[in-house]
């Protein structure tokens, strides 16, 4: 019997530019959960995608069980009981649960027996505890039931190593709960879990080893019962960050967004927003919260005008806006921050110049009549780079070129120097480092000191509770409830997530 | 398994470069031609040809006497005019490869103001002729980009399919109503009156389509890197979602834009009729609206190289036509044509990859 | 022999909608791999001039099929490096394999224009089905390479939605990254779709030169690999819907040459003409193609939801 499932060490990759692990060091046993802990851009993801087969490492030995492997692709680490369940799920969406399970495995037959797999599938299912329906289309199964079937996936293929990467982010609180259970029944089976994290209170909770690293370096390795959260802040972020803490000023009382009634259809024809009512303050940053799928994206959307609401109504500073277009709604001072910086809110292959005309294009300051006037676009954006702190090579390089943490800084410099009214963030601070992270939130904060009126879509309860002056949870396109700064407490806003409605909650009727 | 295997332990793998490197983007579309040239010589030796004969056949062709320089220009003309069009669709991802039967139909409307209306003053006549011609082109363009703008439907297939719908629209003209009574029976029309034919520079064949193409070239830069709605195509065609972020009209700039390119493809053909056939008949282009594809692709889509691209291939036309007096085999023109083509696509990796010889072993000898 | 018009009319559709078939076959191979391919024109083209001169030169329109087959694959393993290796553009690959096959068929077949193929395939009467009042005359009185087609309807059918082999094709064609993770090889599986789906296309073409036409021509397939494209999207990636648009369009490619061989007792058809019979197909494949897209992006059903995009692993 060997004591070990895995051992990693000193795994070097690199990629053109970056260093992205450094000389790690890793090991997992049978039997326990150990967390792979590390701020956004720490080299967890990349250490982990190299033990999956996804990555060749250019330095550094992996040990499976004792012996020594070379893991040149999944297949390789698939057969050596290696299996990830990955944050965006590798699932095929026009699939039922059972074909997503046997797809790619020897496990069959060349002629498929569907009934034979969705049997035994059931059966292996209730070994584990884990509730899956076989024949369901993964297109039909919420975030949570997906999550599942990843993992009900790997169990199939008898992975014995299971990695998770950041496994809660999808979930409501009580999911999570619910998660780690299975995770733990899993362990005692002597199976090895990895979860990738960045969230030092869930980590705390359900891990027995924890191991840090740090700007894809390896910083240790603790016992989870031995250490705290301290100590864990500290091997983890080596640097003290502060936000503007000094929210001193109040809300004013005016509306300057109100959605009334609005009913939204989503991309599969089914309504993603169900009579929703609204409202959003001037100097306010109200926070959405909600498991990830439940009308966040429709909501932004549709007060952008990308979408077309399908019954109800949008007033910007009391005014009503029907029939709505992008433009129109861009016009009248709403700004989304998108969730898909590069794709969306600015174009790779075009330069920083043009990209910071996307919404100023029509505008009499940079062009006259037909024609754009360069010379006053580069000054502009020049001023935009400057006062933004955006590190580029220059302004007439592509964008696509430029890190996570500087896209998101030309984003907020642009769309804040148009000078909206309100502002809709969706996932501001999603993949960024913890320097651009501080930016960004810091950046919020100062809209919201000069009186703008900030919607924040996000799925991190903390960075929530820790911005927002109310917080509205969101499920299944409707509002659960609207929890003021001083009411925020974690269990009411858990269960408003799994879809428990707050009969006190005020407010919802407040302006009908 | 993405790499190439290469003898033992070694593989072939491509290494996404940090940045975008221009002078490789420059350098694909050269080597592009020079493989390809080279690889048409070993297809050519390899099929029992000398294909140094061939390809000096086809230069002489067009370098060797001053009557092969100017059809080289002659045919650059139609290429030039189709290549833009072509370029400007293509930059908003609309394979519009419907080029030539837009050119046809744009040859269609110009003959008929020349047959139908074609008496008086040469510039009106003319004016009209161009006009006529540049309509109908954008109206052919416009009937594939209506269901596109509305529902996505496959521009590509659609595009094709009405080419040879405009075809065999213009042969039903000149075997039929239009067919000229005094023409012993042959599919041609009337010949245009001397006022609906396009100005000839000198003695050549040569005509004022070229000074067309040209401004067409030009205008087309500045419309594309100087106007708002320049700047609305292009980010559309690099990533229409942001374009929809940015309140930009999609539907309306798809109409817009296969308006365009059909009718630069229009004026290609009323270039052709009132400037070389000076008739409607058949067979009036020789896949101009086909090679345009890779006029515009080699010319990266830019304007000003499209000019250049377009008399290199005109003088691969012209070189063929040259073969074929010599009854040697034309059809090399269009393997040429395709082999560049995928020579190109080939080569652009190389803009976005490094290609790196590994040894396998390297892991382990870095024990 | 006095069969109704109706029966004759459809017998001369299936034999028009022979070489679609094969071709759109081919092409929803590729496409539920995730790989476009517009090169089916050529492809065809290739194979029909391959299948051409093979029978030719043996005398013998099995060596005929063979050669066609063969040219038709090798024309999809450019595609497939081009679109799967190299991860160019499959739009602008498949435009580039239409033009490179048109000037190789015309290149390869120029010597030979117009000699009569010694061996063409002819009908064979298959015994009792034959019997069945109308079908039997519709679709059993027909050359081997109709019957072939069947079976390959059938073949691809099981082997898309019935076996492992289909079940990770599709996986590849829906969500490469995730086919990737479960250990299918997926430019292996893209290869081998890309590759297969070539040589039936070269069939296609070598139908029309060996049974339908039967000689050879420049740019003979006159926009047939074309419309085997926009089938493929009639038929919503599915083999048996395949064969009924191949059919459709075969018989309004079939009605037009009718039309003019009835002469007066095609009543006011009979002054519409030939020209205009002869855009039919072309027309209805736009017509079709707007009303089955429009259609099924109501539905949402269909399209492989990675076709045109090249995977690259390293990539997200």
């Amino acid at each position: 019997m060997t004591t070990t499932l895995v051992k990693m060490v000193s795994i070097t990759k690199r990629f053109p530019g970056v260093t992205a692990n450094s000389g790690i060091n890793f090991e997992l046993r049978p039997g326990e959960i150990h967390a792979l802990l590390g701020e956004n851009g720490a080299g967890k993801s990349t250490l982990m995608n190299i033990l999956t087969g996804l990555y060749m490492p250019d330095e550094g030995e992996i040990y499976i069980r004792g012996a020594r492997v070379k893991l040149t692709s999944p297949r390789d680490a698939i057969e050596a009981g290696i299996g990830m369940v990955h944050q965006h799920f590798r699932l095929v969406q026009t699939f039922s649960v059972a074909e997503n399970v046997i797809m790619g495995s020897g496990d069959q037959g060349f002629f498929l027996n569907m009934q034979e797999v969705e049997d035994k599938l059931a059966r292996f299912s209730g070994e584990y505890g884990i509730n899956v329906m076989p024949g369901s289309k993964i297109w039909q199964l919420s975030v949570g039931e997906q999550q599942r079937v990843e993992i009900v996936k790997m169990l199939y293929r008898g992975t014995d190593i299971m990695i998770l990467d950041e496994p809660t982010a999808v979930l409501t609180p009580q999911e999570s709960r619910e998660l780690f259970a299975t995770l733990r029944r899993m362990a005692d089976m002597g199976k090895g879990i990895i979860v990738i994290s960045h969230k030092i209170q869930e980590v705390l909770e359900n891990a027995d080893r924890i191991t840090v690293l740090r700007d894809g370096r390896y910083v240790d390795t603790f016992s989870g019962k031995d250490t705290d959260s301290r100590k864990l802040t500290m091997a983890m972020v080596d640097r003290d960050i502060s936000y503007g803490q000094n929210i001193s000023s109040k809300p004013k009382d005016d509306f300057i967004l109100c959605l009334k009634g609005l009913t939204v259809l989503g991309d599969r024809g089914q309504k993603a927003l169900k009579s929703l009512d609204l409202n959003l303050r001037k100097g306010e940053i109200l926070g959405i919260a909600g498991v990830a799928g439940n009308g966040q994206k429709e909501l932004a959307e549709v007060i952008a005008g990308l979408r077309e609401e399908a019954a109800g109504e949008i007033e910007v500073r009391g005014e009503r806006f029907t029939g709505r277009s992008a433009r129109r709604m861009i016009d009248a001072g709403i700004s989304l921050i998108p969730e898909d910086r590069l794709g969306t809110g600015l174009v790779g292959s075009l330069n920083i110049l043009e990209n910071s005309i996307l919404k100023k294009y029509r505008s009499g300051d940079i062009s006259t009549g037909w024609f754009i006037s360069w010379k006053r676009v580069r000054e502009y954006a020049h001023r935009l780079v400057e006062k933004f702190d955006v590190k580029t090579t220059g302004v007439e390089a592509p964008v696509r070129l430029l890190s996570g943490g500087n896209l998101q800084k030309l984003l907020l410099a642009r769309e804040i120097s148009n000078d909206p009214d309100v502002i809709v963030a969706v996932y501001p601070v999603r993949g960024l480092d913890v320097g651009a992270i501080e930016f960004v939130r810091n950046t919020l904060l100062r809209q919201r000191e000069n009186g703008k009126g900030i919607i924040l879509i996000s799925e991190e309860l903390e960075e929530l509770f820790m911005l927002s002056d109310r917080v509205a949870v969101m499920h299944e396109g409707e509002i659960m409830g609207i929890l003021d700064r001083e009411e925020i407490d974690l269990e009411r806003v858990g269960r408003m997530m799994a879809g428990e409605r707050e009969e006190g909650s005020h407010e919802r009727t407040a302006v009908r | 398994m993405s790499g190439l295997p290469l003898g033992r332990n070694r593989v072939i793998t491509l290494e996404k470069r940090g940045g975008f490197s221009r002078g490789v983007a420059l350098l694909v579309p050269v080597f592009s031609i020079v493989c390809a040239v080279i690889g048409g010589g070993l297809f050519l030796l390899a099929a029992g040809y000398d294909p140094v004969e061939i390809y000096l056949t086809m230069l002489s062709g067009v370098f060797g006497s001053a009557y092969g320089l100017s059809e080289t220009v002659v045919k650059t003309i139609p290429l030039l005019l189709c290549g833009l069009a072509v370029s400007v669709a293509f930059r908003m991802q609309l394979w519009n490869i419907g080029a030539e039967g837009q050119l046809y139909m744009g040859a269609v409307a110009a003959s008929w103001v020349a047959l139908f209306h074609g008496e008086g003053s040469p510039v009106v006549v003319i004016a009209l002729m161009l006009l006529a011609g540049a309509a109908a082109g954008a109206l052919w363009g416009l009937i594939p980009a209506i269901p596109r703008a509305l529902f996505k439907v496959n521009e590509t297939i659609t595009t094709l399919m009405l080419n040879y719908v405009a075809i065999l629209f213009s042969d039903y003209l000149v075997y039929g109503p239009w067919k000229d009574p005094k023409g012993m029976n042959f599919p041609l029309s009337a010949v245009f009156p001397d006022s609906a034919i396009l100005p000839h520079f000198g003695d050549t064949r040569i005509h004022l389509g070229l000074v067309f193409g040209l401004i067409a070239a030009v205008l087309l830069y500045i419309v594309l890197w100087h106007t708002k709605w320049g700047y609305e195509v292009r980010v559309i065609g690099e990533s229409p979602v942001a374009a929809r972020y940015a309140g930009m009209n999609i539907a309306r700039n798809i109409l817009l834009v296969m308006a365009l390119s059909g009718g630069l493809a229009g004026i290609a053909g009323m270039a052709e009729v009132s400037g070389i056939t000076q008739r409607l008949q058949p067979n009036l282009s020789s896949g101009y609206g086909y090679t345009a594809i890779i006029v515009a692709w080699l010319g990266r889509l830019n304007p000003f190289a499209i000019i250049g691209v377009s008399f290199l291939m005109a003088g691969l036309l012209v070189g063929g036509y040259n073969m074929q007096m010599s009854g040697l085999p034309a059809a090399i023109v269009s393997i040429l044509q395709g082999a560049i083509l995928f020579f190109i696509l080939g080569g652009d990796i190389l803009t976005k990859y490094r290609i790196r010889i590994k040894n396998t072993r390297g892991i382990e000898v870095a024990e | 022999m006095n069969d109704p018009l109706v029966v004759v009319i459809l017998s001369t559709a299936v034999i028009a909608g022979t070489p679609l078939l094969f071709a759109a076959l081919g092409e929803i191979l590729a496409e539920r791999s995730g790989v476009l391919n517009l090169g089916v024109e050529g492809m065809m083209l290739v194979g029909a001039v391959s299948g051409y001169i093979a029978t030719l030169l043996t005398g013998n329109h099995w060596a005929g099929v063979l050669a066609a087959l063969a040219a038709g694959g090798m024309m999809g393993m450019i595609h497939a490096f081009i679109s799967v290796s190299l991860r160019g553009n499959q739009v602008v690959s498949g435009l580039a394999l239409t033009i490179f096959g048109t000037g190789l068929s015309a290149f390869l077949g120029k010597s030979y224009i117009g000699q009569p193929v010694p061996d063409v395939f002819k009908p064979v009467t298959v015994p009792l089905f034959s019997q069945i009042p109308y079908l039997g005359k519709i679709f059993f009185e027909h050359d081997a390479l109709v019957y072939l087609s069947y079976i390959f309807v059938i073949v691809i059918w099981v082997l898309v939605f019935k076996t492992r082999w289909g079940l990770n094709l599709r996986a590849v064609g829906e969500n490469p990254a995730a086919a990737d993770s479960m250990g299918i090889p997926v430019y292996l599986t893209r290869y081998i779709s890309v590759v297969s789906g070539g040589m039936l296309a070269g069939l296609g073409g070598a139908y029309l030169s060996l049974a339908y036409a039967p000689t050879w021509l420049e740019n003979m397939t006159a926009g047939r690999g074309w419309i085997a494209v926009a089938l493929v999207i009639f038929a919503v990636w599915h083999p048996w819907k395949a064969l009924v648009g191949s059919y459709i369009f075969g018989g309004v490619d079939a009605l037009g040459f009718h039309i003019q061989a009835m002469g007066e007792k095609a009543l006011f058809l009979k002054d519409v003409s030939p020209f205009f019979l002869q855009m039919l197909p072309y027309i209805l494949t736009i017509i079709v193609l707007i009303l089955v897209t429009s259609e099924t992006k109501k539905r949402r059903v269909g399209t492989p939801a990675a076709l045109g995009l090249p995977y690259d692993r390293e990539e997200r």
